[in-house]
């Protein structure tokens, strides 16, 4: 596993993008195919299943490591991660001869047959095999939370190097649900036929953020829609079966039992693009209601009745069995809107319609009725554009709504974790309530990293109390928060609780007296919550 | 009994001698542990420290700055207190500053460490009744690369970029870091250059005697084209901004204690990082408090309320302190 670690180790360091991808070339031009597989579908996402579970892994790293479990459990919340923690709490490998990645993957896929004594002492005599690095990567294994900071654009990239293939025909294959156990590099790579595998979803398309209208000239030869709020999706119907998949490459088929019958009405090769909707009495839900259901397997029934959900369609990607992407926006609209249109009403299928306009001051008018509609803003398509593959700028824009903001101040602080251990950067923000101050939701991102240092000093100066972790200061900062959505929340103190909230700026001008107040935050309930 | 030293709101306190060590305000007498920041700081009548790290106290605290020195080892009455100073380690003359009174020994640490860094006086245990220590590092996942496997690593990295013409720009803070990575590369790989802040005090530590390989400042009228396999000493403020990007093509490194910490590398987004620190790792601290033999054990920066937890864990009297020290890792300092 030296080379992999070696690879591991140059990606994850550097932030250079060429470096990456050089690193990632030179090991899929020399690595076996078993570890190239490998390879390729850890950094994509494909992690093998968790072996062991992690209050067992705790509990033997502490013992290995000769301290108490408060103490491992502690120095988790700093690191941030399990199975760097663990590699660095264990004494000094022994250090024995190097195995394959693959041959690391496959003792951990033997632990579940394993008795729980000859488990552990499995996982402790790797321990002591492997060097702290490779330590750290066999935890990942374990823990089954492999993550890099590699995208699979680089993947992509990297094996078009090697292989000379072409890096968007790439991307395809290496979607859908593959794993090493159920493919091959030779069947994955070299002769892969994307349409073979029925599930295969397409690469999304995704669009760059509109800063300025200047970047559009005339308004013709644009397409208008909401932005709707929910989950983007693909919907795959093929040979009388259908799939659901996230941008995020996550099958949802089972999430979403009442897109099941959609397979009815579609017809076969028919591949739609287009958001999850919690969606009732003919019009979205905010997203606070689709939120109930992600991340269920199995739907309660009185949950599909709360919140059912639909399909809002933007685009087709496959027709009668072939994929289109290369046909106009417009006329892959066309076939769209002819299939949505064949089917029965009563489906939860539904057509994202164009917001007509004629001048971008139109509409601009229109996007500031978005929130009134749960929608995030509007999507500009040009008419003439092909389906891309990932992040492409040009050719569709998303125009977002501003954020809601509100001046709060900070009370309280603690020390993240992982990238951000040593800085205090996790902080609870308050509103007046009268004379006193009423937390109301807790930021973590948005500041620069000279910020960060810059409060960090000043936290630990002027600490008042605190609270294992956390450190009660004076109120004196103000912060300018920024958020998606507001809702009512009587489990919170403030009674609300925030979608997304970030800070948006240090606010050193205005003094702590003038931050909002609760009653303004809960004025925002009325039109947004 | 009463204590030999207090924890008071302008530093720790002995009222015997009525002085203070390291203090955060202004005092009529500050005994100094070494000559970071956050422990010399300006503004007091008079300083007291070892000899060895008063130059660079000088340097810092400007030319009016009354300092007078103590050997290590040697004892000396203040008021009824007697005090000795002793090699922490840290930083060339950096002392833990022992207070007797009555018999009651306390030992003031410093920021120290335990390994042998090849350049500063090192580590002496000090049997105590007290023992105020620091604990920057003070968590188990804290364990530093030997020093002859760092020397390794950082001369393997120097070594593949000077055969690849590149730079190898290295950020270290000024006093103290700089001069140990200094000193433990191999100086014959090729030219060093040094930023500024790093060359100052290199000067003052040359000027006192202490021996360090050749170095070339770096200033606008250095061609730096002239040296384009060079080992680049910056300061990681320095290494951040607009001064390094004229070193092209280049590596970078920083080296840190919390360059352990995969998501701090990861954060200061360097090529390399180097695990090495002037503090005591997570064994330094253990075996230090050890060998002193004290009972009653303070701790002070860092992660206090895990370690002090662990320390009663193991039966000792522990407790916190809350001080100004900020710690000389991420600051610059
Ligand atoms: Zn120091
Ligand atoms: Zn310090």
């Amino acid at each position: 596993m030296k080379d992999f670690a070696e690879l591991f180790r140059h990606v994850d360091q550097t932030t250079k993008t060429n470096a990456k991808v050089a690193a990632l070339a030179e090991y899929f031009a020399t690595a076996t195919e078993d570890d190239k597989l490998w390879t390729i579908a850890l950094f994509t996402g494909r992690r093998p299943k968790r072996t062991v579970t992690s209050s067992k892994l705790r509990e033997w790293a502490a013992d290995a490591a000769g301290i108490p479990l408060w103490l491992f459990e502690d120095s988790y919340s700093v690191v941030g991660d399990l199975a760097e923690t663990i590699s660095l709490v264990l004494p000094e490998a022994k250090g024995v001869e190097d195995h394959s990645l693959t041959y690391w993957i496959s003792r951990t896929k033997s632990f579940p047959k394993l008795e729980e004594d000859d488990r552990k002492t499995a996982v402790l005599s790797a321990w002591t095999q492997l060097p702290n690095y490779q330590r750290f990567l066999f935890n990942k294994l374990l823990t089954g939370g492999f993550r890099v900071g590699v995208s699979a654009k680089l993947v992509t990239r990297a094996l078009s190097q090697t292989t000379g293939q072409d890096a968007a025909v790439l991307t395809h294959k290496l979607m859908g649900q593959w794993t090493p156990d159920t493919t091959t590099w030779q069947a994955l790579i070299e002769d892969d036929d994307p349409q073979s595998d029925l599930s295969k979803p397409y690469p999304f398309y995704l669009a760059h953020a509109l800063d300025n209208l200047d970047q559009l000239s005339d308004p013709t030869g644009w397409n208008a829609e909401r932005k709707w709020d929910g989950i983007r999706g693909q919907l795959i119907v093929r040979q009388g079966e259908h799939y659901i998949w996230s941008r995020g490459e996550d099958l949802m088929t089972d999430r979403f039992p009442e897109l099941a019958q959609l397979k009815d009405f579609v017809p076969d090769g028919t591949v739609i693009d287009g958001e999850i909707l919690a969606f009732r009495d003919g019009a979205p839900l905010s997203f606070n209601a689709l939120q109930k259901r992600i991340g269920r397997k199995t739907v309660p029934k009185k949950l599909l009745a709360e919140a059912p959900v639909v399909l809002m369609a933007y685009d087709l990607l496959e027709d009668q069995g072939r994929d289109i992407r290369e046909v106009t926006f417009a006329e892959r609209r066309n076939r769209l809107e002819k299939i949505i249109k064949s089917a029965p009403d009563h489906l939860p299928l539904h057509l994202s319609s164009s917001v007509p306009f004629d001048s971008w001051d139109h509409l601009a008018k229109e996007r500031d009725r978005s929130r009134d509609l749960n929608a995030e803003g509007l999507m500009l398509k040009r008419l003439d554009s092909p389906y891309l593959s990932g992040r492409k700028r040009g050719d569709w824009w998303k125009w977002k709504i501003d954020p809601l903001t509100i001046d709060a101040v900070m009370i309280y602080a603690q020390a993240g974790h992982g990238r951000r251990a040593n800085l205090f950067t996790d902080y609870t923000f308050a509103v007046w309530n009268g004379n006193e101050l009423t937390p109301f939701t807790k930021a973590y991102s948005g500041l620069t990293d000279a910020e960060f240092r810059e409060i960090t000093s000043w936290v630990r100066k002027n600490t008042l109390q605190r609270f294992g972790p956390v450190r009660q200061v004076p109120p004196h900062h103000v912060f300018e928060i920024a958020f998606e959505g507001i809702q009512a929340s009587p489990r919170h103190k403030s009674g609300v609780a925030l979608r997304f909230p970030r800070m948006l700026r240090w606010r050193k001008d205005k003094p702590v007296a003038e931050a909002n107040t609760l009653a303004d935050l809960k004025e925002m309930l009325e039109p947004y919550g | 009994m009463s204590d030999v030293l207090t924890f008071t709101d302008r530093g720790i306190y002995c009222a015997a001698g009525d002085f203070y060590i390291d203090p955060w305000k202004s005092v009529d007498r500050a005994l100094i542990t070494h000559g970071h920041a956050d422990h010399a700081r300006p503004g007091m009548k008079a300083y007291l420290a070892t000899p060895t790290a008063k130059p660079v106290m000088q340097y810092r605290l400007g030319s009016d700055a009354r300092i007078e020195t103590q050997l290590y080892g040697i004892e000396q009455k203040i008021g009824s207190a007697s005090v000795s100073f002793h090699p922490a380690g840290h930083v060339p003359g950096s002392a833990q500053i022992k207070v007797v009174v009555d018999g009651e020994a306390w030992v003031v640490s410093g920021d120290y460490k335990t390994v042998d860094d090849g350049l500063s006086e090192p580590f002496e245990p000090v049997k105590c009744h007290a023992f105020i220590s620091e604990c920057t590092f003070g968590l188990p996942v804290f364990n530093w690369t030997p020093q002859d496997v760092l020397a390794d690593q950082i001369n393997t990295w120097w070594q593949a970029n000077h055969s690849e013409g590149r730079f190898s720009l290295l950020g270290a803070y000024a006093l103290g870091k700089a001069q140990r990575l200094l000193s433990t590369v191999d100086a014959s790989i090729g030219p060093i250059l040094t930023h500024g802040a790093i060359e100052n005090t290199n000067e003052v530590l040359r000027a006192q005697g202490i021996a360090l390989p050749d170095t070339i400042r770096v200033t606008p009228e250095l061609n730096i084209k002239d040296y384009p396999r060079a080992l680049v000493l910056a300061t990681p403020g320095a290494l951040a901004q607009s001064w390094a990007q004229k070193f092209n093509p280049s590596s970078s490194a920083f080296a840190s204690g919390w360059m352990a910490l995969r998501g701090v590398r990861r954060r200061r987004s360097a090529d390399q990082g180097f695990i090495v620190s002037d503090h005591a790792d997570w064994r330094g601290l253990n075996e230090a408090i050890a060998a002193t033999e004290a009972e009653k054990i303070f701790v002070t920066h860092g992660y206090t309320s895990q370690f002090r937890r662990w320390l009663e864990d193991q039966g000792y009297d522990a407790h916190i302190v809350a001080t100004d020290y900020t710690g000389d890792e991420d600051s610059g300092e």
